[in-house]
């Protein structure tokens, strides 16, 4: 999931006796299934939490392009290039997709980057560890790719129609990003003992923060039940997280890999693996800032977004000094 | 002066003869530029063969509180639909 920890501005979901009018008849609306679009009334809180999850998304797809952009010109095969070349701009899209969908509830592109780089505003803490080595690249889309197409896949569902519709662009996507990732596990845990094995750390390394990726338990996820009722959120933390192990542990079998949580089993009763929660310490800290790559993350980005700007800054004057020139001839 | 780019709206034509579908949205400097990008971010997977961009600010919508006095008195005309009409099978296919 590529938001976490999003904040809505109240515990608990808002009892229906102490709703205005307004916001009963914008519950209906959800209620039946009709999408919200952006010239609609809606609560204020419904406006902001969409515009942190939104936002916190596209930053994700953003920041996330970093991990593997360190790959890029390290790629065993010109083949394998392409296809992560085509990954990372497909990434950059969702991010232009999703900053556009946050854009029709009134914040401007150029305001939301400003939080992320203010450290106001969040992006997924899975983005924060560091590509070690290739098969972290396989590692990250079938893992990190596959956490996230559970989630997205519920969001098409999503109750605000600019978000719901972004979602359906990026699954449309997504798949492609997950099936590339098995595929390089694939070839490593099939190839040469010492490619097994990178295989087999990658996957040790990337197991616990992938279940990270889904947010604290749902017990301590006091902001769940409101973005449930308005359906910015589909599904609880932990039924997504299960659902991620569930079909997460018969592939890793596949792959004749082991899974580092030495505790994962099938529970006949349950029919789901019972497995090890991640440490939760760990996730918090990440997302304060204190994971192994936040610095390298933030200051990569910011680097990006001021070397350019007199590049955005000088297209933009040239855009204008040709407009006025049309215009002077007309 | 702001110096973000103004936002465009993109619609594509697909391959098949329908008309153009709004996709999304970009942002740009002009509209040579806002093309340009509509075409790496919309049609990266064969999605269409026709591109129209508009600058966001030139579109003039409907208001969501005009829907009831818009939209609601074709509700009422039943008779604008075919099946408002029970002609008998004896007269054959219509």
């Amino acid at each position: 999931m590529y938001a976490q920890m999003v904040k809505t501005a109240r515990v608990g979901v808002k009892p229906r006796d102490e709703m205005t009018e307004q916001e009963r008849a914008f519950q209906d609306r959800v209620d039946a299934n009709e999408k919200i679009e952006p010239k609609d009334w809606m609560p204020d809180d419904y406006r902001r939490t969409l515009i942190r999850q939104i936002g916190q998304h596209a930053h994700s797809e953003v920041v996330g392009q970093l991990p593997e952009g360190n790959w890029i010109t390290r790629a065993p095969t010109l083949e394998r290039k392409a296809i992560l070349l085509a990954k990372v701009q497909d990434e950059a899209g969702r991010g232009l997709y999703l900053y556009s969908a946050a854009e029709t509830l009134g914040v401007s592109r150029d305001e939301l980057i400003e939080l992320l780089h203010q450290g106001r505003m969040k992006y997924s803490s899975i983005f924060n560890y560091p590509t070690l080595t290739w098969a972290d690249v396989g590692a990250i889309g079938w893992l990190v790719d596959g956490a996230a197409i559970m989630n997205q896949v519920h969001l098409q569902r999503t109750s605000y129609g600019p978000y719901a519709r972004a979602m359906v662009r990026i699954c449309k996507e997504e798949s492609f990003h997950q099936r590339q990732g098995y595929d390089i596990m694939m070839k490593m845990a099939f190839g040469t003992p010492e490619q097994k094995a990178m295989a087999q750390d990658a996957l040790n390394r990337f197991w616990y923060p992938s279940l990270m990726m889904f947010g604290p338990p749902d017990q301590d996820s006091v902001h769940t039940a409101q973005s449930m009722a308005w359906k910015i959120k589909v599904a609880t933390n932990d039924e997504l997280r299960q659902k991620f192990v569930d079909q997460t542990v018969p592939q890793i079998e596949y792959l004749g890999l082991t899974c580092p949580d030495p505790d994962i089993r099938l529970n006949e009763e349950t029919g789901h693996y019972d497995f090890t929660p991640p440490d939760w310490s760990e996730f918090f800290a990440v997302l304060k800032g204190n994971g192994p790559c936040n610095k390298d993350r933030m200051k990569a980005r910011i680097t990006a977004w001021e070397d350019g700007a007199w590049v955005r800054e000088g297209m933009l004057a040239h855009a204008r000094k040709k407009a006025a020139a049309t215009a002077a001839a007309e | 002066m702001s110096s973000e780019w103004p936002l465009w709206e993109v619609f594509i034509r697909g391959q098949h003869g329908l008309s153009h579908r709004h996709v999304g949205s970009l942002h740009a400097p002009d509209a040579e530029c806002a093309l340009r990008n509509a075409r790496d971010v919309y049609t990266r997977r064969n999605e269409g063969v026709s591109i129209w961009v508009v600058e966001a600010a030139h579109i003039t919508a409907s208001s969501p509180s005009d829907k009831g006095p818009l939209f609601e008195p074709s509700e009422s005309k039943v008779y604008r639909h075919p099946s408002f009409y029970d002609i008998p099978d004896d007269a054959g296919a219509m």
